[in-house]
């Protein structure tokens, strides 16, 4: 490379790599940092090497195996792999539809699955609330029919419902995208050479979709598992997730070291599944071969 | 290319039947809950979720807010600072990755997809962690107290917004620079143009509906966050977003939703928007395809 080619390359690179250093991946490594320190009264940390913060998080608390934080990571982790499973569930045969319509319908149908995917998450998920609240719509018009009220605001319901709500776009858009470039005629030499349609699906169509049914599931559980607005607004704190656990260290319980310490983990179980993934991928791109 | 399944058997038409029950259900599922969001801000009753009868005086009420205005204002300065800033070291850094190779790419590669895969909560701690350090260290330094200490406001959240959307727009703008036909940069060379003439009426121009879009994608994605705000935000830098779930945790208002149905209007618009740039970008595409045969 010649000198003026270099040049132009740290002129190119330097102000978007320096942006991303300074306030993307030194806040990282801060927070990396502040797990081993000392909490400060009043937020912050005292700069005194501490792993009090890890001993908290691991220990059990008196007659329970494990204790109040392991269990919301758990129900994060189990939350977000049911949010997946039920997206795929509804959008798998959804983003299958949308495929096989005709070229010209298509995109309306693609267009209606990305507004809500482009509107404000926050609206969206309020709109659930205005729904599900206990003087909400749904339990006005069970009283003016005649029926109980539901209590299902701030319940594990209210929060899945508004979880799979704002995720499903999320698993939608990539299953269309590998289904879309389905070669159907393999269906149909499947289906001459006598195979039926559960075989063929699970033969044929299945594998070939796979790489989609991945994608989507990284694309919803990732961001479910740290999920802030939907258990705030539709569980009122009281099923709490990571995201609520996080705010609430670096919030009114000031508690910041602890507060990273989860952040740590949280990401290292992160990295693990998507490592975890990509080795799948690569598999499965090898296999095909 | 009309009736892409082969015709069959009964087995066929429940599986069809069921396809379309499915998509029913998929479509009102996500778009009851905004439609009953903007019909009950036309419903004239301060509590409740029982219609009474029409009136627009929400959307009174709400143009007439200090609190809302305000918020609004910054979110439109927020968004714009930030999409601009975005833009342009976004499509930056696109360019350097897609017509460069140098040392350490890949990895870079994979640190600019880490701000779209990072859940934001994890972001918005680690700034409000790094801006309290770094705000109290210059404080400390300058000897600024009180009033003329600094704080985070408006300045931090903008930062904030940039550090997440350089990334997204780098995305957009690298796919559309890959799918450009390298052949006309080289015959603008070939016929004596210099680089920067070459970028600038040669790349630039074909890569301009990739730029819109990706500024489109960082003005939607920071006119919607509340998560990396909220942790990053102070005194005076309230964002729209912000001011609404404050409103909405104090109490279920028809305020909040005439000032949700105004967002969802602007969330509109720009979908449309974007899906008109891209209807040009194809446009553009095919036609330079032609051009150049």
């Amino acid at each position: 490379m010649t000198q003026r080619r270099k040049a132009l390359l740290a002129f190119l690179l330097g102000p978007g790599a320096g942006w991303l250093l300074l306030f993307f991946l030194l806040p990282g490594a801060l927070v990396i940092v502040y797990s081993i320190l000392t909490r400060k009264d009043g937020g912050g940390v005292e700069w005194i090497v501490d792993f009090s913060s890890y001993v908290k998080l691991f220990s059990p608390t008196d007659g329970a195996v494990i204790n109040d934080f392991m269990v919301i990571f758990a129900r994060s982790l189990w939350w977000a792999a049911l949010t997946s499973f039920v997206c795929l569930l509804i959008g798998y045969p959804l983003a299958y539809f949308i495929a096989l319509q005709p070229a010209h319908v298509r995109s309306t149908y693609l267009f209606l699955v990305l507004i809500p995917f482009w509107t404000n998450f926050l609206v969206r998920t309020y709109a659930w609330k205005f729904i599900l609240n206990n003087n909400g719509l749904l339990n006005t018009l069970l009283q003016d029919w005649g029926f109980e009220r539901i209590a299902i605001i701030n319940t594990p319901t209210a929060v899945l419902i508004g979880l799979v709500y704002g995720s499903l776009p999320f698993m939608v858009l990539p299953l269309y995208a590998s289904i879309e470039k389905l070669d159907f005629d393999l269906v149909e030499a499947a289906q001459d050479l006598g195979a039926n349609y559960l075989s063929v699906f699970r033969r044929i169509i299945l594998p070939l979709t796979a790489p989609g049914i991945g994608a989507g599931i990284v694309l919803v559980f990732i961001p479910v598992t740290g999920q802030y607005i939907v258990p705030t607004i539709l569980g009122g704190g009281k099923v709490a997730m990571l995201g609520n656990l996080l705010a609430q260290q670096f919030g009114p319980a000031l508690n910041w070291p602890f507060g990273s310490a989860i952040s740590v983990i949280f990401m290292v179980l992160l990295m693990a599944a998507v490592v975890f993934y990509l080795r799948s991928e690569n598999r499965d791109g090898e296999a095909g071969l | 290319m009309n009736e892409r399944q082969p015709a069959g058997s009964d087995f066929l038409r429940w599986g069809k039947r069921l396809l379309w029950a499915n998509m029913i259900f998929s479509f009102l599922f996500l778009y009851l809950p905004i439609v009953i969001l903007v019909a009950f801000s036309f419903n004239d009753s301060k509590l409740g979720a029982r219609w009474v009868g029409f009136t627009t005086q929400w959307y009174v009420s709400m143009a007439q807010s200090e609190a809302i205005l305000t918020a609004m204002e910054n979110s439109l300065i927020v968004a714009l600072a930030s999409t601009i800033i975005a833009t342009i070291l976004g499509t930056m850094t696109a360019m350097a990755m897609e017509r460069f190779r140098f040392p350490f790419q890949r990895t870079y590669d994979g640190i600019l997809y880490l701000p779209v895969i990072i859940p934001d909560i994890v972001m918005a701690i680690s700034l409000l962690a790094f801006f309290s350090l770094l705000l109290g260290g210059v404080n400390n330094l300058l000897g600024l107290e009180g009033n003329a200490a600094l704080r985070p406001g408006l300045v931090t959240v903008i930062i904030a917004h940039v550090a997440f959307n350089i990334s997204f727009v780098a995305i957009v703008v690298r796919t559309s620079l890959g799918e450009l036909d390298p052949g006309l940069e080289e015959a603008a060379q070939d016929l004596g143009a210099n680089e920067w003439t070459t970028f600038r009426r040669v790349t630039l121009p074909l890569i301009m509906p990739g730029i819109l879009g990706g500024a489109l994608l960082a003005f939607t994605l920071s006119l919607d966050d509340f998560v990396i705000t909220f942790f990053t935000t102070g005194p005076g830098g309230t964002t729209l977003p912000i001011e609404v779930f404050g409103r909405i945790r104090r109490a279920i208002s028809p305020e909040i939703n005439a000032i949700s149905t105004a967002m969802l209007l602007v969330s509109m618009i720009l979908v449309i928007v974007s899906q008109l740039v891209q209807r040009r970008t194809a446009a553009l595409s095919s036609n330079s395809v032609q051009e150049t045969q």
